[in-house]
């Protein structure tokens, strides 16, 4: 079981005590009193309270959550599905796996509270099939619900119907794309679908769908309980609450680390998580999870929040801090992104497939001392080629990186080419 | 046909089915089920749940041959996996993947000629700050050095 968080805010306040995990000891601490009180009020209400809160998605592309339940049909006349994205596999990110081993009440709640805002009858949890643990701890939870009518005909007494079934996945970093894993939860293979049809309109078995990421549920029994203002005096104006932020890398203090949107990312490296071992210098940090372009040391006085970090041409993505010590060859570290793009490529389009894998040949030369003079033209010309061509954000998310590297660590390749060998000789091992 | 299948693992399956408004929603859980018996999907229960779920065998095989966790040929009694996506790689995460290589005389992606080991490497499991980790089946054991993941290895069964 992975540990508590070295800094803990509303998520994470409970989590090193065991038993919040159980029915008994969330409800002591005041579990499922939000659930009870949403579940007498008007789903509308629900969702205009949500959208005011400023919650925003924390699975990645950061999109309001009150907004994405809006786009749901009033009156579908067919059922409608909730979905909770629990397919966390973005290099550099561990938080839902610790919501849902140390808190899966909460996680429940949540998921509780969001299908009767968009009038859902059922919930689908997908949790990517490495996650054993948390899976167990969460059916454990679904059970200890069902048994306490917080699920099932009357959820609560409230007479709403709610049932929630949990769908371990089975090693494809796709399926935490929506409808890649929508396809996935159907039985087939995660290959993302043609948008338009939204989930909205054609989701889950061809029903109205909202897809939502477990740490996007996780805050709203928090704001049921104390408001959109409550909410909104955390974070920054545009980017309210808490993240849970994954630290890893050369780093003292790797782990996790709950701070509110818009804390600097220096303060997280250098306060919170240490610095770097052995009394090295930084020498970039990813801050957002592998897909999310790098920033130089000069670099980390930026906020942690989309509205700064774009202006830095990076985004917030899932939160996964990664950083390097001075000694990091930034060509071994791209070697290592682009092949993790190369092999969960889902082969449907060209771009993608052909791009990942060319991206990874050229990285390996370079880094070998066969790079050619042109090499870096034609990784920039690939990349370019790759973004908003695709049906998902998955090229996309393999261009960024490579862009990113190219953007602040140029001199690195240069010197491989020039040099004809990696001239990086204390940099981690490839 | 479906003798293929234990009569649990049928009844278990059936469960699941019914938990999904479409049949083949369940085909995932079924396939985990199925190679739970013997951990891997041979033929014979491809078949048996081609028949359960009213498809052809073939589409059952892609998406056996899409999912890293399914396996369509045997493997050892034991899953050892080093995570080396890299949050773990800059923390050593191949330098693990070679001594364990060395010590069961495999390289990533074989057996042990005695079927106790799969040895192989894996793309990010979601443990970056407990780094270098190994997922052992179904658990995982983090923050590791060389000596710490080759006893555990040696402890397998």
């Amino acid at each position: 079981m992975q540990s508590a968080p070295w800094v803990t805010n509303y998520l994470t306040e409970h989590f090193a005590d065991d038993a919040f995990r159980t029915l008994d000891g969330y409800r002591a601490r005041g579990g499922y009193e939000a659930a009870r009180g949403a579940l007498g009020r008007a789903p509308a209400e629900l969702v205009e309270l949500v959208k005011n809160a400023g919650l925003q998605g924390r699975g990645g592309a950061g999109f309001g959550t009150g907004l994405k339940w809006s786009f749901m049909p009033a009156d579908a006349g067919k059922p409608k599905y909730l979905v909770c994205n629990a397919d966390e596999s973005e290099p550099g990110s561990f938080k839902d796996r610790l919501l849902m081993e140390r808190g899966p009440h909460q996680l429940l709640e949540g998921l509780l509270i969001g299908a009767f805002a968009i009038g859902a009858e059922k919930t689908f949890v997908y949790i990517r099939g490495e996650y054993a643990e948390a899976a167990r701890v969460l059916q454990g939870a679904i059970d200890e619900a069902y048994a306490a009518g917080i699920l099932g005909a009357s959820a609560l007494g409230s007479g709403f119907r709610h049932d929630v079934v949990l769908q371990r996945g089975a090693g494809a970093y796709i399926c935490g794309e929506e409808t890649g894993l929508l396809e996935s939860l159907e039985g087939k293979k995660g290959q993302p679908r043609k948008k338009p049809p939204f989930p909205a309109q054609y989701g889950a078995f061809g029903m109205p769908t909202t897809v939502n990421n477990v740490e996007t549920f996780c805050h709203v029994p928090h704001i049921l309980r104390r408001g959109a203002e409550w909410f909104r005096s955390i974070g920054t104006e545009k980017s309210p609450g808490t993240t849970l932020f994954g630290v890893s890398g050369h780093v003292v203090r790797p782990g996790l680390y709950e701070l509110p949107l818009g804390t600097p990312l220096s303060e997280i490296v250098f306060d919170h998580a240490g610095g770097v071992r052995s009394g090295k210098r930084v020498k970039g940090v990813i801050p957002g999870g592998m897909s999310m372009p790098i920033l130089p040391a000069d670099q980390l006085d930026v906020r942690m929040a989309n509205e700064f970090l774009r202006e830095r041409k990076t985004m917030l993505g899932t939160g996964g801090i990664m950083v390097m010590d001075e000694d990091t060859c930034m060509v071994r570290a791209g070697c290592i992104i682009t092949y993790f793009f190369r092999d969960e490529s889902c082969g449907q389009c060209t771009q993608c497939r052909e791009g990942t894998g060319w991206l990874h040949k050229i990285f390996q030369r370079i880094e070998r001392g066969e790079g050619r003079e042109d090499d870096l033209a034609v990784l920039e010309d690939v990349a370019a080629k790759m973004e908003g061509q695709t049906i998902c954000a998955f090229a996309d998310a393999a261009a960024w990186p490579v862009q990113g590297l190219l953007r602040h660590f140029r001199s690195d390749f240069e010197l491989h080419l020039r040099e004809r060998k990696c001239p990086f000789a204390h940099s981690f091992e490839l | 046909m479906v003798d293929a299948l234990s009569a649990e693992t049928r009844a278990k399956i059936d469960a699941e089915i019914a938990k999904y408004p479409k049949r083949r929603g369940a085909l995932l859980p079924a396939l985990h089920l199925a190679q739970a018996e013997e951990g891997w999907l041979p033929p014979a229960k491809v078949r048996a749940l081609a028949e359960i779920f009213e498809i052809h065998p073939i589409e059952i095989q892609e998406v056996i041959s899409f999912y890293n966790m399914f396996y369509d040929r045997p493997q050892g009694r034991h899953h050892v996996h080093v995570c080396t996506n890299l949050p773990c790689s800059l923390r050593g995460a191949r330098g693990l993947l070679r001594a364990l290589e060395r010590h069961l005389g495999v390289r990533a992606g074989e057996t042990t000629p005695d079927g106790r080991v799969t040895l192989g490497h894996e793309e990010c499991l979601g443990a970056c700050a407990y780094a270098p980790m190994l997922r052992v089946d179904d658990r995982y054991c983090e923050a590791l050095d060389a000596d710490a993941a080759k006893e555990i290895v040696d402890r397998l069964e």
